[in-house]
């Protein structure tokens, strides 16, 4: 657990952050991901840039829809009333990461920055049709959530572009819910599923569905929506989406020897029947 | 106030250090001039080493050495315990690997550096070209013809082959058996993970050649015994010290390269050197635990009575053999076969495998879970064969009450058991007979409720010395120790033993406060330093309480009858009339006449008035050599629920009923059946090495390895019931590793139990939603 040598710098202003980040370097927000491969030597910057202390990164702020700062933190994020009622889906993902001290380090920005395909809050912010606000040497950019998420660990983020944020449209008329198999050892999601409702009386008028932890990125599952959308969330809507789900992940699909890519996605359908529950209340 | 003090709860003295911060283990001891020690370890689990090229190293900045395996000249590893009639084998396991590396983790060459990133990055600037080799990582495919072979004067890898029993009346047995049921087991592999990871520093003073080593051991006098025998200096000049122990589980009973080679490289280089494993290390390179693999069988009458248990198993020894591998899974092993049983045919071949895998020794119940689970896995599947609850098919078969010695066909003398009260105690707790209906209803609701029962007795407070020797430990079993007394009326009590987070401080000076009634507080237990305590073997076998606490029972009756005799004499009242009552010896009918145990502790160092022919002083000394084995005993019952829609399992219920005879410390007592408990269960259901065919390990980290949590278990139902041992000066019995033992059968059979409807007849552990849903889906089809 001994890392290699790396120099370390704090910026206190976006600017100074992008101004700092060098082709070698990266930032630090919560660490909580970094420097574990660090450690592992998996992963040798030359250079830390720490973000966690420029205050315009940080924070909730909720004006017709959500703003959360970068390293705004998972406990953070769980515990905010504007969250819980603005996209309760997420305030629940984040209360779901890992546990209170890693709740208490990660943040919001590196979490999605990392893009571990086993990550909670990707999974929500794909099926609540996120934005991500991102800053570069350049100027400022934005790109949807789902565009966001590549590949395993992979992101459209460019070498030194800064997440400053995301915007997440106000759900407070939607029903959602996230619901995940977490790893027993890690407790990050063999598989998470995140659902986003709009009712109509008993009827299902839209549903957003995504699935991460069975899959190598939060992968958006339109099949199991169209078989949730028109109908009243009977058990032969759910087992019907519960299939298509199945199938929406299918080229995505991720495992390892302990819990393998069959498994993964059979869960899929039996926590997708969950999360519809749960959110249909 | 009295004060008694034996069978009080009384809280754990070595907690607040503990939970504080304050405890220092050996990485927190710091020496000036230290240098850190980083090894580079084999990337492969088998290759010849073509070259080493350490110039890069070298040349660092901070560095001071690097030296390989042709540098050190240090004698081989030993493995200390040889066990007879078996073909052993006990192939060299040099401190640095020469030539040929033979599991991944396996020490090239060692870095010394003024600090420890240092000594980390020129590790990794040593540039050494391997030649893959073939891998073998399971161990009976290693013995099998063709195999990857390990060692040249190994064949087939096999290290030793021991037996058991008498073959050929075991097949007659077995070939007029009505029943006869089978079934192959994996026992795998586990990390112990003690929380504190390995560390060793060592000094050297060449004007007295004197070495100090400062490491993560159970057993301060073996490590001493080995370092001696390694480095060829003389025994009197090295002093081993276990500062604060952070857990073992078995992992610190061994002496590694590691505790070696900084010995070695403070030696020569003269400047103290210091490493600590990392987490990733102690995964790598501590040993590992079980890892058999068992064909077993059992023989049964169609009404229910057990007629023999047999078995062949491979127990993987990984690269090397470690300290007491060999011990494991045939001594510790084999002679548990009969269990609280009446059953007459035991019969068992262990075969000793050399594995591309991190070596395995002692880890908690060492040999005895993998008996007892093989034991209540056949007991169940008779029970299904001839269609007899399970309860009711133990009940039947249990050995009945019995107080002072049972022998049974592995040739143990049981000490003493009262087997049906403890399993008819846990049948009522877990109300036995009406869970039968509940799972019924359960079932019919599509919930999937299952019952498992494990009744056990063990072999533990190991134990008498001769039978050390005739089963080929290189050591003896005996404690000693040593109770002292200061002017003041302050106990010392120096111990050959090294606790390690089994609360022995406190049980230990309970005992002596028990004997001789001084205040329990006043009482400390000093240990873990070969140069401060008397010669002792070692914590580990549920030992400690019923060795050493014998030998300080017993040191405290010479100091008592001491004080009876020199508190006549200052009270000129003859001996006879002296009662010992609470801590005073008060004169027969003269209540107010007495001496309190401080006065004559006083007396007896000041030696101003002695009896004729009394020594001053107030100190006594005790060797004990128990007469035999500790059989600890009990039944535990296991209530789960499995989700079958994703193969979780939910543990609702567990009950155990232990008896490890009079409880000196009942919290401590459950604490230890707790911690048992949770590390047995966790072996079937979540804990479990995974190498891939290259041997490499994919559970490399708490990331991927699952270790159990608090939020996995409901609240343990505990109850005991109490039958002392014959032989022991009080009476107890060790409590270390009982639930250990005890657990994993239980929660196997329980799920299994679960499972009935679907038809599934076993899943490898351990048994994870995945593992528990496939096999629904396979039995299913
Ligand atoms: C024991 C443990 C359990 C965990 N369990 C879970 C879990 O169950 N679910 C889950 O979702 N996560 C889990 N995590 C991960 C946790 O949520 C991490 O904190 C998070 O993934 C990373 O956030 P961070 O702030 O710590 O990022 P850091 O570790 O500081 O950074 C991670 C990466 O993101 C980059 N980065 C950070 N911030 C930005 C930014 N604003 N812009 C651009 N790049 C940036 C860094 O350069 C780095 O490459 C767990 C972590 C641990 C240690």
């Amino acid at each position: 657990m001994w890392p290699n040598k790396f120099d370390y710098q704090r910026a206190e202003s976006i600017d100074q952050a992008l101004e700092l980040i060098g082709d070698e370097g990266k930032f630090l927000a919560g660490g909580h991901s970094l420097l574990p491969v660090m450690k592992l030597r998996l992963s040798a910057p030359e250079q830390l840039v720490d973000i966690g202390r420029i205050d315009s990164l940080r924070g909730i702020s909720a004006n017709g829809g959500l703003s959360i700062g970068a390293t705004t933190t998972h406990a953070e994020i769980a515990a905010s009333g504007d969250v819980q009622s603005m996209c309760a889906a997420l305030a629940s993902a984040c209360g779901q990461v890992g546990d209170q001290a890693v709740r208490n380090f990660g943040t919001i920005g590196g979490n999605i920055a990392h893009a571990d395909p086993a990550s909670d809050p990707p999974t929500v912010l794909v099926a609540c049709g996120a934005t991500i606000n991102i800053q570069g040497a350049d100027g400022a950019r934005s790109v949807a959530a789902q565009d966001f998420f590549a590949d395993l660990f992979e992101t459209d983020l460019e070498d030194g572009e800064l997440i400053t944020g995301i915007s997440l449209p106000n759900c407070s008329d939607c029903q959602c819910a996230y619901v995940k198999f977490p790893h027993p050892a890690s407790r990050y999601a063999i598989v998470g599923v995140a659902v986003c409702l709009k009712m109509d009386g008993d009827t299902c008028a839209q549903a957003d569905v995504a699935v991460g932890g069975a899959t190598v990125k939060a992968v958006k599952c339109a099949g199991a929506e169209a078989a949730l959308a028109g109908s009243t969330l009977d058990d032969t809507a759910l087992n019907a989406a519960a299939d298509m789900v199945k199938a929406d992940i299918e080229e995505w699909l991720a495992g390892d020897v302990a819990y393998p890519e069959a498994y993964r996605q059979q869960m899929a359908g039996v926590y997708l029947k969950r999360a519809v529950k749960a959110a249909a209340g | 106030m009295s004060t008694r003090i034996f069978g009080s709860g009384i809280k754990r003295r070595e907690d607040p250090r503990l939970i504080t911060g304050e405890a220092r283990y050996t990485d927190d001891i710091k020496l000036p001039g230290v240098l850190h020690m980083a090894v580079v370890r084999s990337p492969y689990a088998h290759a010849n080493i073509v070259g080493i090229n350490s110039s890069a190293a070298e040349a660092m900045d901070g560095v001071v050495a690097v030296f390989t395996g042709e540098d050190v000249d240090l004698a081989g590893i030993p493995t200390a315990w040889l066990i007879p009639d078996s073909d052993l084998k006990t192939p060299e396991h040099p401190a640095l690997a020469k030539g040929k590396v033979r599991y991944v983790g396996d020490g090239v060459a060692i870095v010394l550096a003024e600090d420890r990133y240092t000594a980390q990055d020129a590790a990794d600037a040593v540039e050494v070209e391997y030649e893959e080799l073939p891998v073998v990582v399971d161990p009976e495919a290693a013995a099998q013809d063709g195999a990857p072979q390990l060692f040249d004067d190994v064949e087939n890898n096999i290290a030793f082959r021991w037996v058991m029993g008498d073959k050929a009346a075991s097949d007659g047995v077995f070939n007029t058996a009505d029943v006869v049921v089978r079934d192959k087991i994996v026992q795998q592999r586990l990390l112990p993970t003690a929380m504190e990871p390995r560390s060793a520093m060592a000094q050297y003073n060449s004007a007295t050649q004197e070495l100090t080593l400062w490491c993560t051991s159970q057993n301060p006098h073996i490590h001493r015994f080995i370092i001696s025998a390694v480095t060829g200096l003389n025994e009197n000049k090295v002093r081993v010290i276990a500062p604060e122990v952070g857990g073992g589980f078995g992992s610190k009973i061994p002496c590694y390269p590691d505790e070696a080679l900084v010995s070695w490289a403070a030696i020569k280089l003269g400047q103290p050197v210091k490493w600590t494993e990392t987490r990733s290390e102690n995964y790598q390179i501590t040993i590992h635990g079980r890892d058999h693999i068992q064909y077993v069988e059992m023989a049964a009458s169609r009404d229910g009575k057990l007629l023999g248990v047999r078995a062949t198993v491979y127990a993987g020894m990984g690269g090397y053999l470690s300290t007491a591998a060999p011990g494991i899974p045939t001594i510790l092993h084999g002679l548990l076969y009969v269990g609280p049983y009446m059953m007459d045919s035991v019969y068992c071949e262990s075969i000793g495998v050399m594995t591309n895998a991190t070596p395995t020794d002692a880890y908690r119940g060492a040999g005895r879970p993998e008996a007892t689970f093989l034991l209540e896995r056949m007991v169940d599947m008779v029970a299904k064969r001839i269609d007899m609850d399970p309860a009711e098919l133990r009940r039947k078969n249990l050995i009945p009450a019995f107080e002072d010695g049972y022998e049974v066909a592995t040739t143990l003398i049981y000490d003493s058991g009262d087997y049906p009260a403890a399993f008819e105690k846990a049948l009522g707790i877990a109300g036995y007979d009406d869970f039968r209906s509940q799972q019924a209803e359960a079932r019919a609701d599509g919930r999937y409720l299952g019952i498992g029962i494990t009744a056990y007795t063990e072999m533990c407070g190991l134990g008498p010395s001769q039978v050390a020797g005739a089963v080929g430990f290189q050591g003896g079993l005996w404690e000693s120790a040593t109770v002292r007394v200061t002017p003041t009326g302050k106990v010392q009590a120096l111990i050959g033993a090294s606790p390690h987070g089994q609360g022995s401080e406190t049980t230990l000076a309970q005992i002596i406060g028990d004997e001789l009634g001084f205040p329990v507080e006043d009482i400390e237990v000093i240990h873990g330093d070969t140069t401060e305590t008397p010669m002792g073997w070692g914590t580990y076998g549920s030992r400690t309480t019923p060795v050493t606490g014998a030998a300080l029972a017993q040191a405290s009756r010479k100091l008592k009858e001491k004080a009876r005799v020199l508190a006549a004499h200052l009270m000129e009242a003859a001996v006879e009339d002296i009662e010992y009552d609470d801590g005073k010896f008060v004169v027969k009918g003269s209540p107010d006449n007495f001496q309190s145990i401080q006065d004559v502790a006083l007396m007896a160092h000041l030696a101003w008035n002695m009896p004729e022919g009394m020594d001053p002083g107030f100190e006594e000394s005790q060797f004990y050599d128990p007469p035999n084995f500790v059989y600890p005993f009990g039944t535990h019952i296991a209530i789960v629920e499995v989700d079958a829609n994703t193969g979780d399992i939910e543990l609702k219920r567990y009950i155990a009923v232990d008896d490890c005879g009079p409880q000196i410390n009942p919290e401590i007592v459950a604490g230890q059946i707790h911690g048992g408990v949770v590390q047995g269960v966790a072996q079937a259901l979540c804990e479990g090495v995974i190498y891939d065919d290259n041997g490499q390990l994919l559970t490399g980290t708490m990331m991927d390895y699952t270790v159990p949590r608090a939020d996995m278990f409901p609240n343990f139902e505990l109850g005991d019931t109490v039958t002392p041992s014959p032989h022991h000066p009080i009476g107890v019995k060790g409590v270390g590793e009982t639930g250990t033992i005890a657990s994993t059968p239980t929660v196997y059979n329980a799920v299994l139990d679960a499972l009935a409807p679907f038809g599934v007849e076993g899943i490898d552990m351990p048994m994870t939603p995945a593992k528990v849903w496939q096999a629904i889906q396979s039995a299913g089809s």
